[in-house]
């Protein structure tokens, strides 16, 4: 048995850990800290999205809202208008997403955008979706959709009024899937071509890697994933509007994971994750019930968000390739440190 | 005598008005403009023809009136831009913190106003250097740290610095929007001989003294950055750290000591820009974020780094705004109506693709 596991490459082993640990987690888990889990792990399959366009392929995104909205909007409308399942909606969201993400990446690429020039460009798509559905009535306009609740579980409407834990398994199993195919990616022909686009795109297109489709591709893979987050988010939330879909927010929070965990690494969105998402609904609790010698901030709108920057601040300055980027270097240090150590040790002896 | 010398004739380069980059801008905007000059003679023989004449008759007073607002208002998110473009042009980040700083300077504009009863234009002496001094903490603190590390982390910096700074201001100020009121906006002023009766009325268009004093006062401003920039050795050292940091360095040029100023200089724009648009505009915590994509899309226009870029940008991106709202009310077929905001994308979208480099930059 153990022979047999040793066989499977190290990271697929972590993957299956990891798995084993989403899941025994939510049975550990009362209902708040439930939430927070669901939160985190949605947060980190987002992260895990990016990670492959921004990441591995080097095409630094900031407007991933805009896939993400249009995952939200599509199965939203499939399901309220037109009675189609979530389930379906989200495939279809994803697909609409790769799609955006065909044009608005063939278009930037077509004109040579990158670095700073592709960031801007994929934020001014997302606001522009964004500004375009406060207008649209298909989506309701600026006003937003509800989706209408069931009132107990249902498997094909997504719904888990009274057991939320299905919510957890289910962004739970899409963090898995997303990991693996980061993983496949990262050990196949694809994967070295994304690395060696973002190493240096001019050598990668001299040794015959047509850098234009491999970077469409990276757009599409990552945009399909971020539309699939959207979809669930929305079902989970049961409301969704401009803001909420294509915002600024979503953009944001969705980079800031691997960025914080370390980019271009598997593990990293996760770890950024496991250390963004607890501590932004932690702070909000904090703040809504402060100790008794805060009692001033008590349910001041922002406070929590303050301290969330100045932490982002501190995390960005002190830790620049992220967490996953420092943990090593960390260890190196402590061994390297334990080595001299011995080694003074020693000439005190001799 | 051998030994005699000849007294060596120092041979001046010929040092025009102007510099010679600025020149060929000039005569690159001169070009623009002949060619603008051609479109506007082609209209104006199109108008004097039957159908569009009545057209024009009809909605002539409301596009003049976009024209006229539009470059006001310009001017004014010329001079956030061009604080933009310069720390962009010396320090090579985008500062997403820009709009916070400029709620921040029109929330220092509306406390003296209410609390001490201060003119909000006699304001941009405190709010120029309060914020000129707030840019430089705000390098010293949190920029300079990240300096070596990859890009995109200065960047998530000054969004991290945007959070706070929103935040705060929502805690100590609330949500409410706050706006101050002049009393003399409507009042008559003589100068001399001309008497100005406020609001002004030309051509059938208003322009009130708020936009007219936030367009004239940013003219000024923009004129007096220009000539720091050209003119002092400060000015200079500037511009070389921002063409080739090494070589400035290997001159002597102190590359921290000016990144730190230059972004000083860049937050002390938005200083003026916040006392100039309370006036017309009201504050609460977020209204900077407006005047902060419009700015990033002027700083593309423009140029990154382009000082008079940033002025140009900031005129046509206003002129956009004001003729994309009035577009739905004059054409005669019909044109969806939405914000401004989508107007700028749109622009900035095709500038993107089209003339990254900037409408002054050479290709």
């Amino acid at each position: 048995m153990m022979e047999r596991l040793r066989q499977i490459p190290r990271d697929f082993r972590y993957l299956i850990a990891l798995g084993v640990v989403l899941a025994i987690v939510p049975l550990l888990l009362n209902q708040f800290l439930l939430s927070v889990a669901i939160q985190t792990v949605y947060w980190a399959f987002l992260g895990t999205s990016w990670n492959i366009m921004g990441g591995y392929a080097g095409q630094f995104s900031f407007g991933h809202a805009a896939f993400y909205g249009i995952g939200a909007y599509t199965s939203t409308v499939l399901l309220v208008d037109y009675g189609i399942s979530p389930w379906l909606g989200m495939l279809v969201g994803a697909a609409f997403a790769a799609l955006f993400g065909l044009i608005i990446g063939y278009l930037s690429f077509q004109f040579g955008l990158k670095g700073h020039f592709f960031a801007l460009a994929t934020f001014a798509f997302a606001e522009m979706l964004r500004l375009v559905s406060t207008e649209l009535e298909i989506v309701n306009t600026s006003v937003g959709i509800h989706i209408p609740p069931v009132g107990g579980d249902s498997w094909s409407k997504m719904q888990f009024e009274n057991t939320p834990e299905y919510y957890f398994y289910v962004i739970a199993l899409f963090l898995i899937v997303g990991l693996f195919i980061t993983i496949i990616i990262t050990r196949s022909k694809i994967g070295y071509y994304f690395q060696a686009i973002r190493e240096d795109e001019e050598a990668a297109a001299a040794l015959g890697v047509d850098t234009l489709r491999y970077k469409i591709y990276a757009v599409m893979i990552s945009a399909a994933m971020a539309a699939i987050g959207g979809s669930f988010f929305i079902q989970f939330f049961l409301f969704v509007d401009p803001s909420l879909a294509f915002g600024v927010a979503i953009s944001i929070g969705v980079l800031l994971r691997p960025i914080v965990g370390g980019v271009g690494t598997i593990w990293g969105p996760l770890v950024g994750a496991l250390l963004l998402s607890p501590l932004a609904e932690f702070t909000r609790s904090f703040v809504r019930t402060p100790p008794s010698f805060l009692s001033f901030i008590e349910g001041r709108a922002g406070v929590d968000v303050m301290i969330f920057g100045v932490i982002l601040i501190v995390i960005i300055i002190f830790a620049p390739e992220g967490v996953a980027g420092i943990a090593p270097r960390l260890w190196r240090r402590y061994q390297t440190g334990r080595d001299v150590d011995e080694k003074s040790k020693e000439t005190v002896a001799a | 005598m051998a030994s005699e010398q000849q007294p060596m004739t120092i041979i001046k380069p010929r040092q025009g008005l102007l510099p010679r980059e600025t020149r060929q801008q000039l005569m690159r905007l001169l070009r623009y403009g002949l060619g603008g000059l051609v479109i506007v003679a082609i209209v104006w023989t199109l108008l004097n023809t039957g159908a569009i004449s009545t057209w024009y008759g009809q909605w002539g007073v409301v596009l003049r009136q976009a024209l006229v607002t539009g470059v006001l208002v310009g001017s004014v998110f010329g001079l956030v831009a061009m604080g933009l473009t310069l720390i962009f042009g010396v320090l090579h980040i985008i500062n997403f913190a820009h709009g916070a700083l400029l709620t921040v300077g029109m929330y220092i504009t509306f406390t003296l106003f209410e609390s001490f009863n201060v003119d909000p234009y006699l304001s941009v002496f405190v709010t120029i250097p309060a914020l000129f001094i707030l840019g430089i903490i705000i390098q010293r603190l949190i920029i300079h740290p990240a300096r070596n590390a990859p890009g995109h982390n200065q960047l998530l910096l000054t969004l991290g610095l945007a959070l706070f700074i929103e935040n705060a201001l929502l805690v100590g100020f609330t949500a409410t929007p706050r706006f101050i009121r002049l009393s003399y906006a409507r009042d008559e002023f003589s100068l001399g001989p001309i008497t100005l009766d406020f609001p002004l009325r030309v051509f059938g268009t208003t322009v009130t003294l708020e936009k007219l004093a936030a367009f004239i006062f940013a003219l000024l401003l923009t004129g007096v950055l220009y000539f720091i920039l050209q003119r002092t050795d400060l000015g200079k050292a500037i511009r070389a750290t921002a063409q080739d940091k090494e070589g400035a360095a290997l001159v002597g040029i102190d590359i921290d000591r000016i990144s730190m100023i230059t972004f000083g200089i860049g937050t002390a724009c938005v200083g003026a820009a916040a006392a100039l648009v309370l006036p017309f505009l009201q504050v609460d915590p977020v209204a900077g974020n407006a005047f902060n994509i419009t700015a990033f899309v002027i700083v593309v226009l423009g140029g990154m780094g382009n000082v008079l870029g940033a002025l140009i940008g900031g005129l046509i991106i206003g002129l956009t705004q004001e003729l994309w709202v009035v577009l739905p009310v004059v054409l005669p077929f019909p044109f969806p109506s939405s914000t401004k905001l989508l107007s700028v994308f749109i622009v900035f979208v095709l500038v993107l693709f089209f003339r990254p480099q900037g409408i002054l930059g050479k290709k």
